[in-house]
């Protein structure tokens, strides 16, 4: 949410009509009163969510959850800091994968070669978030935790066909990515669960990928945005992945269009696969754009995400 | 759990120490309990940058962090980066440009700017845009902002030998 338009212009909240609890008479843009826990280990986290399941938040870096707070979109009892907590950033090789720790800068990814080597959709992504401030703070498990909408980051892992490790004191569970989200802001993360890592399988060596987005200034919230992978070999396209996001309230993957991209030159058959992404986007309109624009662009999206996994600029 | 909490932290390299709320953000903290008055509050959602200060070595949004967070960090305003000589050379060159008018951005301006040549020494102009794309300015229409930043990066690498 630290990108304009702001969360109030996205959301119409304000005014009014707003539903929450107004700021207080003197604070223009504050947070709520709130309880702060600096959470030394899992396991503190884990019990802190397990006693207040529906008043505790976990604050990883803080760049969408501390807006909602300012705006007061949200007013949870009790924040929890899992900044102090070690081993949650790492970036490492995994089974010839990769895993990404859920405390893992954006900055530190966008500059990590092991990312770049292993899953360059998601090095491609990493400049489109927001700003360079934004990005040294904002963490890769608090992106897919919050799962905005508009966001890279949960789109590339159902593109990556990543795996999210979510934890709690009940245990651990492994979900995949394209079970994870499940609508505006909706995860298949419980209460008392926090996202601890994630993994990607080996990518094929003629794994190709592509990521783009539209937006109106450098760094807003995109209008709409493609994350795309496939095999390339000669032109063709083998099991392209399209999954795209701000058109909807989660990632959504085109499953109809990739499917008529089909087994012959991906670039004769650009026509046919925008023609069937009817079938894969019901876009809602929004302040940016209306829904028949919306699809507008994502067959425009589509065309250029194709010709740039043929182009082989990975 | 606590509704305010005791941090120790380092400000311009001066040791402090404070029991703050634990809703005070950090560019709360800096203007009202430490008098720091150069970092402003803009927007107060993180997309004007006109709070943007350094913790812990890295550009970062004041607004968007709590001072509760920061026990044991280090943080640098832009009264530390000015006492310092770090960035004499760009607040010359954004005086010289007139790369200013109101001034209400300029503090976070300046710190951005400093991690963009610690990062990219030479930096074109679409990658100084780029890099500034989250500090509004609403005076001067970026030109001279951006003019000053490639005019000290070119005196920087001149200095170094460079190109």
């Amino acid at each position: 949410m630290a990108r304009g338009p702001g969360a109030r212009e996205r959301f119409g909240v304000g005014g009014e009509d707003a539903k929450l609890p107004a700021p207080d008479e003197e604070d223009a843009l504050k947070a709520p009163r709130l309880g702060y826990v600096r959470a030394r280990s899992l396991d503190e986290v884990f019990a802190v969510l397990a006693a207040e399941p529906d008043e505790a938040k976990v604050l990883a870096g803080g760049q969408s959850l501390v807006p909602a707070l300012n705006m007061r979109l949200l007013a949870p009892r009790l924040l929890v800091d899992i900044n102090g907590i070690a081993g949650l950033d790492g970036i490492a090789e995994h089974g010839g994968g990769l895993r990404i720790g859920a405390l893992a800068r954006h900055a530190a990814i966008g500059r990590s070669p092991l990312i770049a080597r292993l899953a360059p959709l998601i090095h491609q992504a990493i400049p489109h978030i927001a700003h360079p401030a934004i990005r040294n703070r904002g963490t890769f498990g608090g992106s897919l935790a919050q799962a905005d909408p508009a966001a890279e980051l949960p789109a590339c892992t159902v593109a990556l066909d990543a795996v999210i490790h979510v934890a709690s004191a009940r245990g651990q569970r492994a979900i995949p990515a394209r079970h994870f989200f499940k609508g505006l802001y909706e995860t298949a993360l419980a209460p008392d669960e926090v996202v601890i890592a994630v993994d990607f399988p080996e990518p094929a060596s003629s794994m190709r990928s592509a990521f783009m987005e539209l937006v109106r200034r450098r760094g807003d919230y995109a209008m709409l945005g493609l994350a795309a992978t496939a095999r390339v070999a000669s032109g063709v396209l083998r099991e392209p992945r399209l999954v795209f996001f701000g058109v909807g309230g989660m990632p959504i993957e085109a499953a109809m269009a990739a499917a008529a991209l089909g087994e012959g030159a991906a670039l004769e058959r650009i026509a046919a696969a925008q023609q069937a992404l009817d079938q894969d986007l019901d876009p809602a309109g929004d302040l940016q754009a209306d829904a028949a624009m919306k699809l507008h662009l994502a067959r425009v999206l589509l065309a250029r995400g194709v010709r740039a996994l043929v182009g082989g600029a990975a | 759990m606590s509704d305010a909490i005791d941090i120790r932290l380092t400000v311009n390299g001066e040791p402090v120490a404070r029991h703050v709320p634990a809703r005070q953000n950090l560019v709360d903290f800096l203007r009202e309990e430490l008098g720091l008055t150069g970092t402003r509050a803009g927007c107060e959602h993180g997309v004007c940058g006109a709070c943007t200060v350094r913790v812990d070595g890295a550009a970062t949004r004041a607004c968007l962090i709590f001072a509760a967070q920061l026990d044991g960090a280090r943080v640098d305003t832009i009264e530390g980066l000015s006492e310092s000589g770090e960035i004499a050379d760009l607040q010359a060159a954004f005086h010289a440009r007139n790369a200013l008018q109101c001034g209400f951005c300029t503090a976070g301006m300046l710190v951005t700017t400093a991690e963009l040549l610690r990062d990219i020494p030479a930096p074109s102009r679409a990658e100084i845009r780029d890099h500034l794309s989250g500090n509004y300015c609403r005076c001067t229409g970026y030109h001279a902002i951006v003019d000053a930043i490639e005019t000290v990066a070119r005196q920087r690498c001149a200095a170094k030998g460079g190109t």
